[in-house]
């Protein structure tokens, strides 16, 4: 392969890092703010897709509006596994899995079938690059600029999301979601009630993952039921990249960031091994033991004695 | 201010486990009240505490604070009149967290939370202010994790926490019970510097004969889910440890006092 073909791939897998890279940030609000590992992201990304898709596809939605849609979607199944962990009392690991599998059947209604093509359709991805020169006329390959366009429209959002969350986690409400992740009982102490706050992480965690699902449905032009399959392990994949290359950072701005780098650096991992030749069906497996031996970093450090007291 | 009315406390009932931890309480406080409380392992001090934070509900009986019943009003919605600490250090403080961010939200204790920030400048002088006041030090390090604190600071930084909004009752679950013994008399007086300064109503518990003779205007003692004594004033001043187990060994019918009980 010509370097411009290994640099051409390199793009294409960092563009497809930024669309991921929101559902790594919703994976991170509930697994390391909200001390809860929520399996329903599975099934709000594929959620997100399937609503995005059909409400273009079958109803000739317009494609912004639809991951507003995909966004409530996400929400609502938020809250029903924070509903069903919190009211209910369901584990909060069997309250996901609850969730997700409800949302299997529910997506397969949603499409009314497998999977959905976007194929002719207007997607914000080819809506931006409508307004944009055609690829011919700026000397590059169609799929160049495709690419181009989807960094920029995935690094548009990111920056959103990013704000968005910075914001909200410096507010009352914020830090008491950041204080009930690390201590429930300090937090009902002080007056507020924490089954709320789980409930309203879980529904912010899940909105964004519809919109991720929504945004890589239309970025890949598909949205299939099966989509979701292995969305927590990649989020995780994410996160743990970013914190062992940028385990430094402070600021919270900074660590969402990080995990931003993490989902391009995870998808530029996968781009390199499927190139030297690993099968496409081995990469969950790969993945899981990616993030087990990286969860695993602080036990064999302990085991090594050389654990000091966590700051953070 | 605190009444507590013919209490009873039963867990896991109908099962093996089944266990009555009290039986028929009544306590009832003054305002100002200084109260220790003793008692040996298992007597239900600490279930007591639990029922009046909301923590656990009791099966039978009534509490109200200042008139109002708060028998079943949720741990979140009676902390406004509250403060607490616990007998482990990790359990008042968010570790994660920066001293700074854990007292604005004690700052914020019982008031509805909305979407301003969660920290200003000006009470960023304030807590300075008050951290002083702890003399560890803390008041140049606002924005370190808590995780990173000793225990005993990260105790005093409970009790300031829990009083940093006044509260009409403080409730101290053997709080310094984790603390190596210098640290743990540094945040008593501490503790009974705060309560003087803000003429606090409080109780705390304790397994210290001495402290809990040398503390509070009021002493309790607790056995088997009930108080069997309660002294103040004069008479509680002229105690003596001796007369403490005195006590104990006469109501629990000779049994001697255990272990920690005599540890003082
Ligand atoms: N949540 C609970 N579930 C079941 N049993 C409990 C619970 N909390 C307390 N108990 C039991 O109730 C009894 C009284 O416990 P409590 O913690 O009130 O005692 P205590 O007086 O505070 O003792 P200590 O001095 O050891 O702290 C104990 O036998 C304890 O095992
Ligand atoms: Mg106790």
């Amino acid at each position: 392969m010509s370097i411009m073909g290994i640099v051409m791939a390199i793009f294409g897998a960092a563009s497809q890092g930024l669309t991921w890279a929101i559902l790594a940030l919703g994976v991170y609000l509930t697994f390391r703010i909200l001390n809860f590992a929520d399996m329903s992201c599975e099934g709000s990304f594929a959620l997100g897709g399937s609503i995005s898709a059909v409400l273009m596809v079958n109803h000739q939605w317009n494609p912004f509006i639809t991951l507003l849609i995909a966004i409530l979607a996400g929400m609502a199944a938020g809250f029903v596994t924070g509903f069903l962990h919190t009211k209910l009392k369901i584990p909060a690991i069997l309250s996901g899995i609850l969730t997700m599998i409800g949302l299997y059947s529910i997506n397969l209604r949603v499409m009314g079938q497998a999977n959905t093509s976007l194929i002719g359709q207007n997607t914000i991805i080819s809506i931006f690059k409508g307004l944009l020169p055609e690829a011919k006329a700026l000397g590059i390959k169609d799929s160049t600029l495709q690419t181009w366009v989807t960094m920029g429209v995935g690094l548009v959002c990111i920056l959103g999301v990013i704000a968005i969350l910075y914001w909200f986690f410096g507010t009352e409400i914020g830090c008491c979601i950041r204080a009930t992740g690390n201590n429930e009982n300090m937090v009902r102490a002080q007056g507020v009630n924490t089954d709320k706050m789980k409930i309203l992480g879980l529904i912010l965690s899940n909105g964004l993952i519809a919109l991720a699902g929504a945004l890589v449905t239309q970025s890949q032009g598909y949205a299939d039921v099966s989509m979701g399959v292995g969305a927590i392990v990649i989020g995780l994949a994410s996160i743990v990249i970013g914190e062992v290359i940028l385990h430094k950072v402070k600021n919270f701005a900074a660590k969402l960031m990080s995990i931003v780098i993490g989902s391009i650096i995870y998808r530029i991992i996968i781009a390199i091994v499927l190139q030297i030749g690993m099968d496409t069906n081995d990469l969950k497996l790969l993945t899981a033991v990616v993030v087990a031996l990286a969860l695993s970093v602080p036990v064999l450090k302990k085991k090594k004695g050389t654990l000091r007291r966590e700051g953070n | 201010m605190l009444k507590m009315t013919n209490i009873y406390k039963t867990f896991n009932p109908d099962t093996v486990n089944e266990k009555q931890v009290l039986k028929g309480l009544n306590l009832e406080l003054e305002d100002g009240d200084f109260v220790s409380v003793i008692g040996g392992n298992g007597a239900g001090k600490s279930t007591m505490l639990n029922m009046i934070a909301g923590v656990h509900y009791p099966d039978l009986g009534s509490i109200t604070l200042d008139g109002e019943d708060i028998t079943k009003l949720p741990e979140h919605g009676r902390a406004k009149y509250l403060g607490r600490v616990f007998q482990d250090p990790m359990m008042g403080t968010a570790a994660n967290m920066e001293i700074e961010e854990n007292l604005a939200l004690a700052y914020r204790r019982g008031q509805k939370r909305g979407l301003s920030w969660g920290i200003t400048k000006e009470e960023k002088e304030l807590y300075v202010e008050n951290l002083k006041m702890l003399d560890l030090g803390l008041e140049s390090r606002l924005s370190s994790k808590v995780g990173l604190l000793s225990g005993g600071q990260r105790q005093a930084l409970t009790l300031l926490m829990a009083t940093l909004k006044q509260p009409k009752l403080l409730l101290l679950d053997e709080h310094t019970a984790a603390l190596d013994p210098k640290t743990a008399s540094k945040v008593l007086e501490l503790s009974e510097q705060i309560i003087n300064a803000n003429s606090l109503t409080a109780l705390m518990v304790t397994h210290n004969m001495k402290n809990a003779i040398q503390y509070g205007n009021r002493l309790i003692m607790m056995y088997e889910g009930r108080i069997i004594y309660d002294v103040s004033g004069e008479t509680k001043k002229s105690l003596h440890v001796s007369d403490l187990l005195e006590k104990f060994e006469k109501a629990s019918g000779g049994e001697f006092a255990n272990d920690r009980m005599i540890l003082s």
